[in-house]
């Protein structure tokens, strides 16, 4: 009997509630949605659309909306070994930030993890450099990497690089400055989640015969996934993305130009903007391919 | 080394362990031998240093000194991994990243050992959960993820198992059903166990043998029945059930009786009974074996009789009712009387005597926390 009269009476109450909350969510996602448009979805269809204006020269010179693929296929053939150096240095700079990163978040996380005071200290020094602009960090590196630095005096007399040779202006020192601005990306994700890690999943593991090494395979590293993924991703995208540490002007030289150099270049000097927002939609189209396979690959074989 | 797999338990050896933590001792210097096959439990409140022992045991803590011995052979040094021993943790610390079944096949593919997936599978059809192979540990209950911890350890057929209170986590009921099922898988598959407990009836129900611990040392050790009927301490007297503890100088000592002065009452305890025959002494009786009369019943010297009292509290518990009797200058006995007939027995604020076989009384080898020797 009572289950009878719930029954009819629940959904009366909820075929009023839904509409009622339904407006105030609208209501309050309005802001969000307007900034959205206005701020990314209006430019992004801006941007392809000016990635695939075509030029006409009659009556004059000007530029007319289009499908004009051929600006891609003129980027691809003109930018083609920058496009890859941007992936290749991202790639690598990842990697490096990983394998430095994750020594540092397993510390922080979990060897420290019964003083508080010291991990929370060892937190803030990781976030510190925020506290100063990344331009003027960068701009100090260029400082502290030139040819005639005390730097670079002392990394010669230990014999690193030779006498003559240049660090600064090679793709060595982008890569170098690439992994300092944004290693703290990847610590703090690994660092959530090594924190959270329960170390006595790597007792059980030690105590079903698996060695150190094995238990850091089979069990830390696979516990440690989510934030490997949000690590790298955090990392890899941003940089492959980036045009102030390959630039002249700060660690690299016109040998080290990634497509953020390239666009820069040809929307603010050659004054080329079909050519730049071809180069910024392939950027993004790319990325998004590979993060997607990566999120799959990982999320399907490791997260589940 | 642990690749080594041996059919049957070995015996387990402690030579004087010591464990010293920053502030405090876990443990003192205890001795310890578990003979192969047999279920040994260790007992103690929290704290007390079984979770260390068994720590110890399994190589995740390091002993201050003392050597650890399995089937003679000195494992002190051995990393976990490497020691022929395997743990049900109270967590069960299932991997949540793997399957039930890889969970179970793990400690074997690490030891590459043949068809793990078969072995695997024939040790959750053990413990009944055949179906569940293919789901994750937090699809589970507590029941099942404790018997797939169990499935887990038992697979590798290690010399000694390690419990440390794998049924903590489980209701009453459950807990029940468990222990019968650990105790005949026990039997079964005839493993050396080393059971951690801080659950009396847990601990007698299951084991061959208890430990009783406290602050860092065994207290007493022995078959649960004779750890029931003859406490040597105060502490396992109280801790291993209840107790009616009665504390005074000794009056009167023979060839096979000693009696202690008790406010005006003597109480007397077999000399075989008794840890201590002479100065101020505690003598005990368990309340199941204390009855209580509304007349003074007048017995002989076989039994020790006190009164007059007043009941003052009375308990159902089912079966039975517990009584607690005020007596003037003795303090408060507690008494158990069956509900055979009506219940309670007896009312409240009756004048009763109470009276025991002296044969029930047993003598300990200290005091009560609280009472001051007298000399």
């Amino acid at each position: 009997m009572a289950f009878a009269a719930f029954s009819n009476n629940t959904p009366n109450k909820n075929s009023g509630a839904p509409v009622k909350s339904g407006k105030i969510v609208l209501a309050l996602l309005l802001p969000g949605l307007i900034y959205l448009a206005m701020f990314f979805f209006i430019p992004l269809v801006a941007l392809i659309q000016t990635s695939l204006e075509k030029r006409v020269t009659t009556p004059s010179v000007h530029f007319e909306a289009a499908w004009n693929w051929q600006n891609y296929v003129d980027v691809i053939d003109r930018y083609l070994p920058q496009i890859l150096r941007s992936f290749g240095y991202a790639f690598v700079a990842t990697i490096i930030a990983l394998l430095i990163s994750y020594p540092l978040a397993y510390f922080i996380g979990v060897k420290v993890r019964h003083r508080p005071v010291l991990q929370r200290l060892m937190v803030t020094l990781v976030i510190a450099p925020f506290f100063i602009s990344f331009l003027l960090r960068t701009i100090a590196w260029k400082q502290l990497l030139a040819d005639n630095s005390a730097t670079m005096d002392f990394i010669r007399q230990l014999g690193l690089i030779g006498p003559n040779e240049s660090f600064i202006g090679t793709g060595g020192a982008v890569v170098f400055g690439l992994v300092y601005n944004f290693i703290p990306f990847m610590t703090l994700p690994l660092y959530t989640t090594l924190e959270r890690l329960d170390v006595r999943y790597l007792e059980a593991g030690s105590d079903l015969y698996a060695s150190p090494s094995k238990v850091f395979r089979k069990v830390t590293l696979p516990l440690s996934m989510p934030g490997i993924i949000s690590g790298t991703l955090l990392t890899f995208i941003p940089i492959a993305g980036d045009y102030v540490n390959a630039s002249q002007d700060f660690l690299g030289s016109a040998d080290t130009s990634m497509i953020g150099t390239m666009v820069v270049q040809d929307q603010l000097v050659t004054n080329n903007p079909q050519s730049a927002t071809a180069l910024s939609v392939l950027l993004m189209g790319t990325i998004l391919v590979l993060i997607t396979v990566y999120v799959r690959r990982a999320g399907t074989e490791e997260l589940l | 080394m642990a690749s080594q797999v041996k059919v049957s338990g070995a015996d387990l050896e402690l030579i004087d362990v010591r464990k010293d933590f920053p502030g405090f001792t876990a443990l003192d210097d205890m001795d310890l031998h578990i003979p192969a096959g047999e279920f040994f439990a260790l007992l103690g409140p929290s704290g007390c240093g079984k979770t260390t022992t068994l720590r110890i045991v399994a190589g995740l803590e390091t002993p201050t000194q003392g050597q650890v011995l399995i089937g003679g052979q000195d494992i002190t040094n051995m990393k976990p991994h490497e020691r022929p021993v395997n743990t049900v943790f109270q967590s069960y610390a299932l991997f949540p990243h793997m399957t039930i079944l890889e969970n179970v096949a793990f400690g074997l593919r690490q030891r590459k050992i043949d068809d793990p997936l078969k072995k695997a599978q024939d040790a959750l059809d053990l413990v009944e959960l055949g179906h569940v192979g293919a789901r994750r540990p937090q699809q589970l209950s507590g029941g099942q993820q404790q018997r797939v911890a169990l499935a887990r350890a038992l697979v590798n057929r290690p010399s000694l198992l390690l419990l440390d209170e794998p049924l903590g986590a489980l209701d009453l009921k459950l807990r029940r059903q468990m222990q019968i099922e650990l105790k005949a898988i026990q039997m079964e598959v005839g493993l050396t166990f080393l059971h951690v407990t801080h659950d009396q009836e847990e601990a007698m129900d299951m084991a061959d043998t208890v430990a009783v611990m406290n602050k860092g040392r065994i207290e007493q050790m022995g078959a649960p029945e004779a750890l029931y009927d003859r406490p040597k301490t105060a502490f396992v007297s109280k801790f291993l059930g209840q107790s009616n503890l009665f504390v005074g100088k000794v009056v009167d000592s023979n060839d096979s009786s000693v009696s202690i002065e008790v406010g005006g009452h003597k109480v007397t305890v077999d000399k075989k009974r008794a840890e201590k025959h002479t100065g101020t002494i505690a003598i005990g009786v368990r309340p199941e074996k204390a009855t209580f009369h509304t007349e003074n019943p007048k017995l002989g010297s076989d039994h020790v009789s006190i009164g007059q009292g007043e009941i003052i509290d009375i308990r159902f518990t089912g079966v039975s009712n517990q009584y607690l009797i005020e007596v003037p200058n003795v303090g408060e006995i507690t008494v158990f009387a069956q509900n055979i007939g009506k219940s309670p027995v007896i009312e409240l604020g009756a004048k009763v005597w109470v009276s025991w076989k002296v044969e029930h009384s047993f003598g300990l080898s200290d005091l009560p926390d609280g009472t001051e020797d007298q000399g």
